[in-house]
């Protein structure tokens, strides 16, 4: 597909875009829809997209799958370490009151700080189960 | 800390899962994974022993109060059910880096410990959680991780077993959560004391009782209650050693023990056994269990194979309790949860030796292996023992509850039964026995050696408590006592 010039130029002035509507659908998760699992998803399409406009190898040279494996359990490692930062701070786990000195400011960084831990984790698996099903055979 | 030793028995575990996923390296993983496990019966006794003084714990997760919240809460039940778990974990990890090492290849390692310990904290927050669906979440945490474990089988067969697993777990997971929705729909609640008390006036509606059939048969399909249990032998026998001894002394026991909670807490005693003919159905499969499963064990050629067979016989013992529903037959099925956690997995790390040794665990290659490795196969020699039920052993003291509880309902006949499919037991276990002590060496097991000591001392740690737990039984059978009564009352 390396001569398609129209579904280059489409998918690059695309990716961009995309990326910057999955960190909105992250951020602005808080106060409408969205979140990290959807933001993640969103992130993922865009590794997907690349790869299948300009090859696996290219993607995998631009997203390494070592990276993709890591993202797995840091994400997961973020979501937890808010958790035991609450206990720490004297909370009950995944108490986000006590981050932050007024608890609706911390409540708001709480559940922030563990949707980009669903992010992480949710990008790095999505993106992991597309190289493995396309890496399948070579 | 110590309020927050709940939270501590499901975070621990799962930070471990991901520094072994993050290290990527096999002996770094064990070693986490030992560290974990090590922590683990620390976590849970101070839980049971402060659960045993002042009654049961209520802690309330992220903050949010129960009912509305998820709402972590152990009492005698299942502080029990995570000692056991935890204990169990901490005996096979210095077990793990020999058989693991031997049997999944380098690359695999690190995802074996971490599948092994999201495994551990899926069971432990099935056992610890007070919410129903919260209980299904962790149940399939440790379900996923439970079918990668299987896979990660030297077998290939064992991709096979895990896949049929996959389906049978998922179709049980499904119909648990349609139960759940269904309870959720009429009660408007989710935590087992809330819903307990708002099912009340509703007890005999249709809604209700079709949640009562769809949880009790997701259940039984991940307790593999016969005859939902055709997923079993095919796991057990194909998983990696570790994995089989791990899981067949935990899993089938959580699932035990989220149906106990749900018969006798949630819906209550009245409402199940009343209007419904649960007391029948239980009777008619456990004894099939008992018989059907352990006539299967006496014709197998693998000799995991026939142990996992053998793990769906006991399980009709437990369930056996469940039916009887008495002070003393529940006990004898609390009891036997643990007693059978217990010689199972002195069993299995036996047979993981022999892989070990062997590479293989056909019953005819295990001719004379008795002469090669005593100890080893002393130790199976005396769990076996315990399948069996020979006073002394631990196995003596759940049959002992349970034919006097079987008494107590006026059901003699049952007494018959259970010596009768202990003789059952006696063939399988014999026929083992026969083979490795009075046969000729085969080749295979002429240059065998004893088990290296890292891997035999956790295999006698079991079997010494198989023989421990037969003789002084205050500790399980007295918790197992106050559990069931725990149960019997519901929550009151």
């Amino acid at each position: 597909m390396k001569f398609d010039l129209i579904l280059r130029i489409a998918a690059k002035l695309l990716i961009p875009f995309t990326l910057l509507f999955g960190l909105y659908v992250q951020f602005h998760g808080d106060f409408g829809p969205g979140g990290g699992f959807q933001a993640g998803v969103i992130v993922a399409a865009v590794v997907i997209l690349y790869a299948i406009i300009f090859g696996l190898e290219t993607a995998k040279n631009v997203v390494p799958p070592i990276v993709v494996e890591t993202m797995i359990p840091v994400g997961v490692l973020i979501y937890a370490s808010v958790g035991v930062a609450s206990m720490l701070l004297g909370g009950e786990y995944l108490n986000y009151s006590v981050l932050e000195h007024d608890p609706a400011h911390a409540q708001e960084l709480g559940i922030l700080l563990v949707e980009l831990g669903v992010f992480v984790t949710v990008a790095g698996t999505m993106t992991a189960i597309f190289y493995t099903f396309a890496g399948r055979g070579r | 800390m110590i309020e927050n030793l709940p939270a501590l028995q499901i975070v621990i575990p799962l930070l471990g899962a991901v520094l072994c996923a993050l290290v990527r390296h096999g002996g770094i993983a064990w070693a986490i994974s030992t560290l974990v496990s090590w922590m683990m019966p620390v976590v849970a006794g101070l839980i049971l022993a402060q659960v045993l003084s002042d009654g049961a714990i209520s802690y309330a997760m992220g903050g949010w109060a129960p009912p509305f919240g998820i709402e972590f809460r152990i009492d005698a039940a299942n502080g029990f059910v995570l000692l056991l778990i935890s204990v169990v974990g901490a005996v096979i990890m210095p077990y793990a880096r020999r058989s693991v090492g031997a049997e999944i290849s380098r690359r695999n390692q690190a995802w074996f410990y971490t599948m092994y310990l999201l495994c551990l904290c899926g069971l432990l927050g099935v056992s610890i959680t007070g919410d129903a669906f919260n209980a299904f979440v962790f149940l399939e945490v440790s379900s996923l991780s439970t079918y990668a474990l299987i896979a990660l089988g030297k077998d290939r067969r064992a991709l096979l077993a895990a896949y049929q697993y996959l389906i049978m777990g998922t179709i049980g997971a499904t119909l648990y959560v349609i139960g759940v929705g269904l309870l959720y729909t009429m009660t408007g609640s989710l935590n087992f004391v809330d819903v307990a008390a708002r099912i009340a006036d509703m007890e005999t509606t249709r809604p209700i009782l079709a949640a009562i059939a769809f949880i009790m048969v997701g259940l039984s399909l991940k307790l593999a209650l016969f005859p939902l249990h055709v997923w079993l032998p095919n796991a057990y026998a194909y998983a990696p050693s570790l994995a089989t001894a791990f899981l067949a002394a935990t899993a089938t026991k959580v699932a035990v023990y989220l149906m106990l909670r749900f018969l006798f807490t949630v819906f209550g005693l009245h409402a199940t056994f009343e209007n419904l003919p649960l007391t029948e159905i239980f009777l008619a499969l456990s004894i099939a269990a008992m018989f059907g499963a352990s006539i299967v064990a006496i014709f197998q050629e693998n000799v995991k194979r026939m142990l996992a067979y053998s793990s769906v016989a006991q399980i009709g013992y437990i369930t056996l309790g469940i039916a009887l529903a008495n002070q003393t037959g529940l006990t004898g099925g609390i009891v036997h949860l643990f007693n059978h956690a217990m010689m199972k997995g002195a069993l299995f790390l036996v047979l993981g030796a022999v892989a070990f040794r062997l590479g293989t665990v056909k019953i005819e290659e295990l001719a004379g292996l008795g002469r090669r490795m005593p100890v080893t196969m002393g130790a199976f020699v005396v769990a076996g023992l315990s399948i069996i039920g020979t006073p002394g052993t631990a196995g003596f003291i759940s049959k002992w509850y349970l034919a006097v509880g079987a008494l107590e309902q006026g059901m003699w006949w049952l007494v018959f039964l259970l010596v009768a499919s202990s003789l059952l037991s006696v063939v399988y276990i014999g026929r083992v026995v026969e083979v490795v002590w009075f046969r000729p060496l085969s080749e295979k097991a002429e240059g065998a050696r004893e088990m290296p000591l890292d891997m035999l001392v956790p295999t006698l740690i079991l079997v010494a408590a198989t023989v421990y737990f037969g003789i002084d039984t205050s500790l399980t059978a007295d918790i197992a006592s106050s559990a069931a009564s725990a149960l019997l009352e519901g929550v009151k």
